[in-house]
């Protein structure tokens, strides 16, 4: 399948990508490894006609350890982030969530930073993020601003970035002694999730974000709040689709999703050590 | 009409850019359309057809190829992201003499292939997950096949094949 035709800039600089994005406006799309983009382009559901290639910013490519959270480049590879010694003893959900995503060949080509940007409710990072609590750092013309990954989400494939704008940083709290667990359904390796949960247990603090739920990445949180008072996981579980409105489609209905996301929200807890 | 038609096609030709790559050690310039996908780049551009495109929706895995030593899917990547970068495909595994590479030797040995549509891929795959993991075992060539799919459902094989080159797997 072909894409619509484009015209093709590579950014030499987070600067230089920015001053693209204002010269092209909403005409142009940065492209990162381009594995949620090029499916689109070439289902021609997406026909920008200037592609930003961001893929050569390397200095955003890296996991810092920055005092009680994690700074990681919005274009760390999901195989980077997935074996990265640091995520994987400070915040083992997402390191887990993270080997989750399609396949290998996947992994070594698709971001951590482009699978938030996208911001598909069916997409497994974002549920680790929205557990962990993280916070996304947005570059633009006018410089950085913070938003947290419950604000960051804003509708079926929108997020706080807006046209002119880059993700640049994700930061994620240290959490080397919670319990966690990811969740996912589906019927077939590689497979995107029909439901899936990610769930993180750190004392008193409780996250819980769902997987293709809603029409954004979300959390539950009826079920956060009946855990901390002192809900069981049976009980609280009972809450993870309270409120949410669950798409229907050929894998699984509304209903069935919300039976779904009960019984994995209920996995979770247990396997994070939430009785 | 049709003299109308094929002019206003012929006014809108898209601009072209120079993409240099080097193929299984040869560097390969060609000048090509943004949108050129890596995979017609090396099959129409360099002329490597060993390289097969499948679903066309980065699932199958029969397009794989390596990019910089990495297993990468080429139906899903356009050619100009990878300018300048260095590309091994099925091709470029054996050696000049004609030598199979020890993973093609495998799946010949162990009838890892049936109709072959799909070998290339699992090859490339096979080779890039060794590469990460010498000593895999069944779970993990398992797990690290999972961008891969059989048609003819042969997997069975194909895991022993892999396995036969782990320092993890049986002899």
């Amino acid at each position: 399948m072909i894409p619509v035709a484009f015209e093709y800039e590579r950014a030499e600089s987070s600067e230089h990508a920015l001053s693209l994005l204002v010269e092209h406006g909403d005409e142009a799309k940065l492209i990162a490894g381009g594995h949620s983009l090029v499916p689109l382009m070439k289902f021609r559901l997406a026909a920008p006609s200037v592609l930003v290639d961001i893929g050569r910013l390397t200095e955003l490519s890296y996991v810092r350890d920055a005092g009680d959270h994690l700074a990681i480049g919005a274009l760390t590879r999901h195989f980077d982030v997935e074996h990265d010694a640091l995520v994987r003893s400070q915040c083992g959900l997402l390191a887990q969530a993270t080997s989750q995503v399609g396949d290998p060949q996947v992994r070594h080509r698709g971001t951590i930073g482009g699978s938030v940007a996208h911001g598909d409710p069916a997409s497994d990072v974002p549920s680790a993020l929205l557990a962990l609590r993280a916070t996304m750092i947005i570059t633009g013309p006018d410089g950085e601003r913070e938003v947290a990954a419950d604000d960051f989400f804003t509708g079926f494939l929108e997020t706080a970035v807006s046209e002119t704008e880059l993700l640049t940083e994700i930061r994620v709290p240290k959490v080397p002694n919670a319990g966690w667990s990811f969740q996912k359904f589906n019927r077939r390796a590689q497979d995107w999730a029909i439901v899936g949960a990610s769930v993180l247990v750190d004392g008193v603090n409780v996250g819980v974000g769902l997987v293709n739920m809603d029409s954004r990445p979300v959390r539950a949180s009826a079920v956060e709040d009946a855990v901390r008072d002192g809900a069981s996981a049976a009980d609280a579980s009972a809450h993870a689709a309270d409120d949410r409105d669950a798409p229907s489609d050929l894998n699984a209905n509304a209903d069935f999703r919300a039976h779904l996301a009960r019984v994995l929200v209920r996995r979770g807890l247990e396997a994070s050590g939430q009785h | 009409m049709v003299a109308d038609y094929v002019s206003t096609i012929s006014r809108t030709e898209v601009k072209k850019l120079q993409i240099d790559l080097t193929v299984n050690g040869t560097i390969e310039s060609h000048n090509v359309e943004a949108r050129t996908l890596l995979v017609h780049y090396l099959r129409d551009n360099c002329g490597l057809t060993g390289t097969n495109v499948g679903c066309d929706s980065s699932s199958c895995g029969a397009c794989t190829v390596h990019l910089d030593g990495e297993a990468v899917k080429s139906c899903t990547i356009f050619a100009a992201q990878v300018d300048g970068q260095s590309v091994t495909t099925i091709e470029g595994m054996a050696e000049a003499d004609g030598t199979l590479h020890p993973m093609q030797e495998a799946f010949h040995a162990n009838h890892g292939l049936q109709c072959g549509y799909c070998t290339p891929g699992m090859v490339m795959a096979a080779t890039s997950l060794l590469k990460e993991i010498p000593d895999a075992n069944e779970q993990q060539v398992r797990e690290g096949l999972e961008g891969n799919l059989c048609r003819c459902t042969g997997y069975h094989n194909i895991v022993k094949s892999i396995l036969a080159c782990s320092e993890g797997g049986e002899k």
